[in-house]
């Protein structure tokens, strides 16, 4: 082997300019595609991490059906005390479980005395909330204070723009109960967030004790559990094992109480996350064209160039397998030497673009752009790159090792 | 007529009482131009024994490099029988032809046909290490004893390009005799080369025969080193048409 290399790498320096060509098509192709992956990739987990550290949590817990109309925020339809209890008692036990948080969803109407709307308002225990989803605190704007007592309300940016309100004004919300009537209750704005993207990322936040008290609730309903692991690589793994221990859990009627949803399908933007990882797919394709077609023709180019050294060296007697691998070995050197040279140069732009502090626009957010490679993908690239290489030198590397020598020695 | 018996993939002789290194019998060789045939030999039939210094010699067309391929294993004769060392070559296929030709014949070309991405030592090495799998030690003492026999120890590190034709062929003599081959075969092996430097490279095979008693059949067109083989056959329009011998070497 040791000596087919030196042979390869020999042929490969003879036409040094087409080498350094096709070597850089390669890990030209290598670095866009890494490039790509790595800042979509951190893209996704940004946006990932955003949804799911601020309002999502990475899977949450309802009321069997609740999913369905959650866009009305049925109050109708929160797990009852005993259910959330039972609830909490089987997350209490699991060890994957960082922490939880028991929200009350509801949508009621927001007054400033002078002008009204909806609002859509999550009841939530600070301190369970903060710890379940900690990036929220982060995005109460203009130095609200981190922490949301009883009586308080966080209202979201734009709302607060189009109302005028400001911190510290008092505010009204009237909401509907469960029986049809309904009730009200004073706030004082504490917080302004600035919205994110996704589901609730233009909701208000108030204390559950004010939440029960609004929606007259006796005991406590919950809409949803928010959990957050203490691995985000568990989650799958998690989910199912969670809808394993609730599913046994019936109502009266014999059916589940519990549906359990990881954050893909809570948010949109999951399909947002697939549509990136298809476009890396194909981004993968076009690599994988451009390696084939590349090796593809500087072997053939190889072969025809040295029919004669092939006659030669078939002639002295190498097998015709032995001719076949060196011009395989030959590929494999140029798909290599490719795929190193493009891993090298994508680190470093990834650094430049990291120490550069590009930014980019998504919604109203602004993002910073931190490119990050898993070793996983320089692996995946690199041996897509290889093989490929290794299959595109395979077609003109069996013409050479089924040439007739005394053909080849006639060639000129 | 010659008793046969498989061996290993391959169809030796046995009974013969003489050992010979190349025995022809009514070979011809057809090749075909579009739809018209050409027989490019037509009955030939001769023997040559170990160790022999033997000519083929005649104009172009005639037939000579045809023969050499033939006898090299690089074709296959129309009609008639042909044995090289021992074994009937009419029934090996591409993979035992490849074989038989790595363990039992040295190529020299006209061309010189060296591997312009190995050094002189390495063009010697490549059959022991890619045909015949010789281990480093003995591949190491069979090249420098190589070498010296050619004289070409201080070029050894030279690349072909860097090097003269008379020493390109010095080479090819090495790399074609390293393989302790039974016999060497050489097509016009000095038609790129000056006179003096023709004589040289004659008297380097001719070295080498005496040294390691391997069979030499070269083929050439040039009448001033004819004079130089021991066994000299003429070849006119494909047929064998005369035989001189010096030294009582030759056909039995």
């Amino acid at each position: 082997m040791r000596n087919l290399l030196k042979i390869a790498v020999r042929n490969l320096l003879r036409y040094k300019r087409r080498t350094l060509l096709t070597a850089s098509l390669i890990a030209i192709g290598v670095v866009f595609v890494l490039l790509f992956v790595a800042v979509t990739g951190s893209f996704k987990s940004m946006m990932i991490g955003q949804m799911t550290d601020s309002m999502l949590g990475h899977l949450q817990v309802h009321r069997k059906g609740y999913l369905v109309s959650i866009d009305s925020l049925p109050i109708n339809m929160n797990l009852r005390m005993q259910a959330y209890k039972k609830l909490e008692g089987i997350l209490n036990q699991q060890s994957e479980v960082e922490d939880f948080s028991p929200r009350i969803k509801f949508g009621g109407m927001f007054s400033t005395f002078v002008e009204t709307t909806n609002i859509r308002l999550n009841g939530v225990y600070p301190d369970r909330e903060f710890k379940t989803v900690p990036l929220l605190p982060s995005r109460l704007m203009n130095g609200g204070g981190k922490t949301l007592e009883k009586g308080e309300i966080w209202v979201p940016d734009l709302m607060s723009k189009s109302m005028g309100v400001k911190i510290g004004d008092t505010v009204v919300i009237i909401a509907t109960n469960k029986d049809g009537s309904v009730n009200g209750k004073q706030f004082k704005v504490s917080g302004v967030l600035e919205s994110a993207t996704g589901p609730g990322g233009r909701d208000g936040y108030i204390h559950i004790e004010d939440a029960m008290e609004v929606l007259r609730m006796e005991e406590m309903e919950v809409s949803e559990v928010a959990i957050r692991l203490k691995d985000f690589g568990r989650l799958y793994a998690f989910s199912d094992k969670l809808e394993g221990l609730l599913s046994g859990e019936l109502n009266k009627q014999g059916m589940p109480i519990y549906e359990v949803h990881t954050w893909e399908k809570l948010s949109p933007f999951y399909n947002i996350a697939r549509m990136i990882d298809i476009m890396t797919f194909f981004i993968k394709l076009m690599l994988i064209a451009i390696v084939l077609i590349s090796i593809m023709n500087v072997m053939t180019m190889a072969v025809y160039e040295r029919i004669r050294e092939i006659g030669t060296i078939a002639a002295i007697g190498t097998l015709p397998g032995k001719i076949l691998s060196m011009f395989v070995v030959e590929g494999f050197c140029l798909g290599l030497v490719g795929a190193v040279t493009g891993n090298i140069l994508a680190m470093i732009i990834m650094v430049i673009i990291n120490h550069s502090g590009m930014t980019f626009k998504f919604g109203r957010q602004i993002l910073s752009v931190s490119a990050a490679i898993t070793p996983m993908d320089i692996l995946v690239i690199s041996v897509i790159v290889i093989v490929i290489s290794v299959i595109a030198s395979l077609q003109p590397a069996l013409k050479a090792s089924r040439m007739e020598p005394i053909k080849a020695l006639r060639h000129v | 007529m010659v008793g046969k018996e498989e061996i290993m993939g391959l169809v030796v002789a046995e009974n013969i009482t003489k050992i010979y290194s190349v025995v022809a019998t009514k070979v011809s060789k057809d090749y075909t131009a579009g739809e018209i045939a050409i027989r490019a030999l037509n009955d030939v039939s001769f023997k040559i024994e170990p160790a022999s210094f033997v000519s083929f010699v005649g104009p172009s067309g005639s037939g000579k490099t045809t023969l050499l391929n033939l006898i090299g294993c690089l074709d296959k004769p129309t009609e008639g029988n042909l044995m090289v060392a021992d074994t009937d070559v009419l029934h090996l296929d591409r993979k035992q032809s490849a074989s038989f030709r790595g363990n039992n014949i040295g190529f020299i070309f006209q061309d010189f046909n060296l591997i312009p991405v190995l050094t002189v030592y390495e063009n010697i090495e490549y059959p022991l290490l890619m045909v015949q799998n010789i281990p480093g030690g003995e591949r190491k003492k069979r090249i420098l004893t190589m070498l010296e026999a050619v004289g070409m120890v201080d070029q050894k590190d030279k690349y072909p390009d860097q090097i003269s034709g008379g020493q390109k062929q010095r080479v090819a003599i090495a790399r074609a005799l390293v393989t302790n081959p039974k016999l060497v075969l050489a097509d016009e092996p000095t038609a790129n080369l000056d006179h003096k430097t023709a004589f040289l490279v004659l008297e380097s095979m001719k070295k080498m025969r005496n040294e390691f008693q391997t069979t030499f059949i070269f083929s050439t067109h040039d009448q001033k080193i004819v004079g130089e083989a021991e066994i000299i056959y003429s070849l006119e329009d494909g047929e064998l048409v005369g035989k001189q011998a010096k030294g009582g070497k030759g056909d039995a």
